[in-house]
């Protein structure tokens, strides 16, 4: 640790404006990566199942957009318009309903089924939702690289010397803290909210409550993939390709910004997510890109193994 | 008709048989003790009468309706309150969010309102931990909290599964005074305790359960002078 400092630090300071060009591209991506990670923080807080498909449902996302886009008669190229970005909004919401509604049925036909067995089986289930998911789009789209239109606006804005960010950054992260924002304001206010922090917390005191248990947690499944699903159609736009098995890199780095962040806890994974997407891009950017899975798995096992509540774990008591 | 009947009830857990043909009925108004020693099956009836663990055998009914097989988010709806072992309040919610999710059913926001400020009144510890997260409160705060929060599904019926333990014996006094003042406001009382002696002084009636099975029932006055219950439950 100590001397990648050594090795960072010069290098940082001896180009300042490159620095602050990683730190961009490090929080435009850190976003797509939090709005991942609230799908798996929200899961796992409220039936502690790890869903490796979550990655895939975000894959999904952009995957579905495409022929909408196509059908909508949108084109790469098109002058910003009104139009164009209603559509796109239009699109964004069928899109986001769409990957609900199969989110839920995941859960319907492959996790409620074993609620009650051993935590292995639902695990092992959600790995395999994983490929046939992959395998679907795999089957659907080819192996390749599939390329995305660009629609965003391509204008910079300098930021002193050579850095700069572009209204696509911007548009990238302010979505983001857009959808975190309501999201936890949704979670804290709402009577549905309350009711997943509730079901999160005790389901036998929950039912007694009155809190429809299945009905909650299939509610959580559906706001996760609204979420993905957004994560999906802003990382086509602003990275301008995909491919079936991006969920799987993906995934795993959004969920290690969520063990980050505090499992369960959803600023954390915002938090989180920012953060993996800064150590993605300040090891792409100063080192090399084959080195940054390990740099980001090996802040998965530290944090696991030192500190497993994660940064901003539940510090409430349980009495 | 009985407000609530329980009717030759089996219950299990997997291929424990926690309850075996266990009958019991309570009145409008009445509280009803149910008394036993640990494992006896006490929380498995509470459990199997708000459809947390329903019955494989038998029926519980609320006003002849049968509600053995709905599911408990739904009975509490119908009227019937439970406040489980262990308190179970949400320890990382604000003490006012569990009062809220207490009338999670509910849609008569004016009811709501009154309830709750009746049951802040019933409960002024409770009150001044409003704004608190529920996993800071003191056992005996949790308790009342737990009560409170019962209370505010309105209920027909309530079931207390050992409101007491664990509290200062100056609680457990104002426990059993609530408990009094909530059944004189009109709600009918199922009431499950470690202090046999106490319960019994403030029911109408008790049961007695062993291993799954009512052994014995009565006027609580007839429970009390029983020579078998003082041995085995009374401590005398
Ligand atoms: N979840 C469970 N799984 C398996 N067996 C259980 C479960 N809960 C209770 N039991 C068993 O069912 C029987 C009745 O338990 P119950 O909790 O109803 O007793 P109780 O009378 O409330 O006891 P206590 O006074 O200790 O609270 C006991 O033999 C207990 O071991
Ligand atoms: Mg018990």
């Amino acid at each position: 640790m100590a001397i990648l400092l050594v090795l960072f630090i010069p290098r940082a300071a001896s180009d300042p404006s490159f620095f602050v060009q990683i730190l961009v591209y490090g929080l435009a991506n850190g976003a797509i990566y939090a709005l991942i990670a609230l799908g798996y923080t929200m899961v796992y807080g409220i039936i502690e199942l790890i869903n490796f498909a979550h990655g895939d449902v975000f894959t999904l996302g952009a995957f579905v957009s495409l022929p909408l886009i196509g059908a909508f008669g949108l084109t790469e190229g098109q002058s910003a318009s009104l139009g164009l970005y209603a559509a796109l909004l239009v699109i964004a919401i069928i899109v986001m309903l769409i990957l609900g509604g199969v989110n839920v049925l995941i859960e319907r036909i492959a996790y409620r089924p074993l609620r009650h067995a051993p935590r292995l089986a639902p695990l092992i289930t959600a790995v395999g939702m994983s490929f046939i998911l992959e395998g679907a789009m795999y089957i659907w789209r080819g192996a390749n690289n599939i390329h995305y239109p660009d629609f965003l606006p391509a204008g910079r804005i300098s930021l002193g010397g050579s850095a700069s960010i572009g209204y696509k950054d911007l548009i990238v992260i302010a979505l983001a803290v857009v959808f975190v924002v309501v999201l936890t304001t949704f979670i804290n206010r709402s009577k549905l909210g309350k009711a997943m922090r509730a079901t999160a917390q005790d389901q036998d005191a929950a039912q007694l409550m009155g809190i429809d248990i299945n009905r909650t947690i299939a509610a959580t499944f559906f706001i996760g993939a609204i979420l993905a699903g957004a994560g999906g159609i802003i990382f086509g736009l602003y990275f301008n390709t995909v491919r079936f098995d991006l969920g799987f890199q993906a995934g795993l780095f959004a969920f290690t910004a969520a063990v980050f962040g505090g499992i369960g806890n959803i600023q954390g994974a915002a938090i989180g997510g920012l953060f993996i997407g800064l150590v993605k891009a300040y090891s792409d950017g100063y080192f090399t890109s084959q080195l940054t899975d390990v740099w980001i798995f090996s802040i998965l096992i530290l944090v696991l193994v030192f500190r497993p509540t994660g940064l901003l774990g539940m510090r409430v008591p349980e009495k | 008709m009985a407000l609530l009947e329980i009717d030759a009830v089996d219950t299990y857990y997997g291929r424990v048989h926690a309850l075996q043909g266990v009958s019991l009925s309570i009145e409008e108004g009445e509280i009803v003790t149910l008394i036993g020693s640990n494992g006896a099956g006490k929380t498995t009836t509470l459990r199997t009468i708000s459809g947390l663990t329903p019955a494989s055998r038998g029926q519980v009914r609320l006003r002849g309706r049968d509600i053995t097989h709905l599911p408990a988010a739904q009975i509490v709806g119908l009227g019937i309150g439970h406040v489980p072992e262990g308190r179970r309040i949400f320890h990382r919610m604000s003490v006012r969010d569990n009062l809220v999710l207490g009338a999670y059913r509910r849609k008569d926001r004016e009811g709501i309102r009154r309830d709750q400020e009746h049951v802040l009144t019933l409960f002024p510890r409770v009150r001044q931990r409003l704004h608190q997260i529920g996993g800071t409160l003191s056992g005996g705060e949790q308790q009342m909290l737990a009560i409170a929060r019962g209370l505010m599904s309105k209920p027909k019926v309530l079931l207390l599964d050992e409101p007491s333990l664990g509290l200062a014996p100056i609680l457990v006094d104002q426990i059993f005074d609530i408990i009094r003042d909530i059944n004189r406001e009109g709600t009918t009382i199922l009431l499950i305790e470690q202090n046999a002696t106490k319960a019994l002084t403030v029911s109408n009636r008790g049961y007695v359960l062993e291993t799954g099975r009512i052994v014995k029932q009565g006027p609580t006055k007839m429970l009390l002078e029983s020579p078998d219950v003082q041995r085995a439950y009374l401590g005398i």
